[in-house]
């Protein structure tokens, strides 16, 4: 099993990395598009801001690696966090900016969304699954994960929602299109709910 | 609900892991990276790794450690000692660190945590603050490892790191630290009072009943540790089976339900 991990510039990659290989998956640090086309999985991981992000995605050549991979040869990929939020159709953060647009849906502040608690929203927080999904295997419901973010994934659709966290307001935590995945927790920092959250994205 | 963290305090001297009493006496208790591994095994909420000689000697944050050290993390690691400059807290924040933490330098220079707040985000940023009773019962703010007295009344610069951005306060007792006899409840809950962002308590855990009233009492979001892990059989799981106990919202120990 071979992951690319995409390196765009936007944080660190070790414990992604790391969390993969001790799952004994084969990582790639992918740093070319072309580094797509031999990998059974794509991670699109990422801290920052959205307008940045896409900014450093599209100079890179990787907009249409990621439609080629994704959607032409229907290669399955995780979004954590940023990466998550990127997969949406259109994002706030840094002014309107347009995602990847693999799950319909737009990226909005926590406080637009009713959330009056201190921003970001970071630490241990109980993440609830309405049904259990493939990348929720063996997972219980109301298990902690590791959050750090200021904004949020808003589906067109409530059918793309996989599990929801409450801070303030309801906000989506795991989404999910097909082959499609995306979750706005850490699951590289969450220890071992989050290996066996990355062992179902393996194993998907 | 955001949960009440138990995190472990790793002390790095030169070459290995040490813990003092009052900041002093130091002594030898391991290497960093099997402690770590030990840590990360045990499913710890968090862990800070503070190089404690780091300013004392004008020492560069050590980026490759630290780069090894995080790959061991699966889960927040904070990061401190000799910080001083923004191009340090990109170096550490991309080698791995989750959160950075700033104690001396941040006297010298209290803008330095609007720029980093500005550029990595207040959730990367713990302000430390290390404190002294003096004789007429004030608490006084020291930099340097405890050595240097900074003359700043300790609500007072809470405050102002608070305003300036700080995400977190790191609050250590250096007269409670490694004695084990508990925090120092008073400090606590007078900075705790005094602003909104979460407040770690560090200095004298000794038993699981302190971490407790640390939260209950002082108003504490994290709890931080390290004698009473190294030297005792408590550990940061039996803590927060003791806080969990009487209602405080904890992060439950992940138990797969089939698998891994």
């Amino acid at each position: 099993m071979k992951v690319a991990i995409i390196n765009y510039g936007m944080g660190n990659l070790g414990s992604v990395r790391r969390a993969f290989e001790d799952l004994g998956a084969e990582t790639i640090i992918a740093s070319t598009p072309d580094d797509l086309l031999k990998v059974d999985k794509i991670v699109l991981p990422g801290v920052g801001a959205f307008t940045q992000g896409m900014a450093r995605l599209s100079a890179e050549g990787w907009v249409p690696a990621l439609h080629n991979a994704v959607i032409n040869r229907k290669t399955p990929i995780l979004g954590i966090c940023l990466g998550m939020q990127m997969l949406a159709t259109q994002g706030y953060e840094g002014g309107q900016t347009e995602g990847l647009g693999f799950i319909p849906g737009e990226i909005q502040k926590l406080d637009n969304l009713g959330c009056k608690l201190r921003l970001p929203h970071v630490g241990w927080n109980e993440v609830y699954y309405p049904s259990v999904g493939e990348i929720f295997a063996c997972i219980n419901s109301a298990t902690d994960f590791y959050f750090v973010h200021s904004y949020a994934f808003v589906p067109d659709s409530e059918e793309y929602i996989r599990a929801i966290v409450n801070y303030g307001t309801e906000i989506v935590a795991a989404i999910q299109k097909s082959h499609i995945f995306g979750c706005q927790f850490h699951p590289e920092k969450s220890s071992k709910a989050g290996r066996q959250l990355l062992k179902n994205f393996l194993n998907y | 609900m955001l949960k009440v963290r138990v995190i472990p305090t790793l002390l790095w001297k030169g070459f290995g892991l040490v813990k003092g009493v009052a900041f002093n006496s130091w002594r030898q208790v391991g290497t960093v990276l099997p402690a770590i591994k030990i840590y990360n095994a045990r499913d710890v909420d968090e862990m800070i790794l503070m190089d404690i000689e780091a300013s004392l000697l004008s020492i560069e944050p050590d980026g490759d450690s630290i780069e090894s050290f995080a790959e061991e993390c699966s889960m927040p690691l904070t990061v401190g000692g000799g910080i001083n400059n923004l191009e340090q807290v990109q170096k550490l924040l991309y080698a791995g660190a989750d959160k950075v933490t700033l104690n001396s330098s941040l006297y010298e220079t209290p803008t330095l945590i609007n720029v980093i707040a500005s550029h990595f985000g207040s959730q990367c940023l713990v302000a430390s603050i290390d404190v002294r009773q003096n004789g007429l019962g004030k608490y006084q703010c020291y930099s340097h490892a405890g050595s240097v007295p900074t003359h700043k009344c300790v609500v007072q610069w809470a405050k102002e790191v608070a305003d300036r951005g700080a995400g977190e306060i790191l609050l250590t007792s250096i007269d409670n630290d490694g004695t084990m006899q508990g925090y120092d409840l008073d400090l606590i809950s007078q900075v705790c009072q005094s602003v909104d962002i979460p407040v770690i308590a560090s200095g004298g855990a000794g038993k699981y009943q302190d971490m407790v009233d640390a939260v209950q009492q002082a108003g504490a979001s994290a709890v931080a540790a390290a004698s009473i892990f190294h030297f005792t059989e408590m550990t940061p799981a039996g803590a927060k089976a003791a806080l969990h106990k009487v209602g405080v919202p904890v992060r439950k120990i992940f138990a797969s339900n089939r698998g891994l």
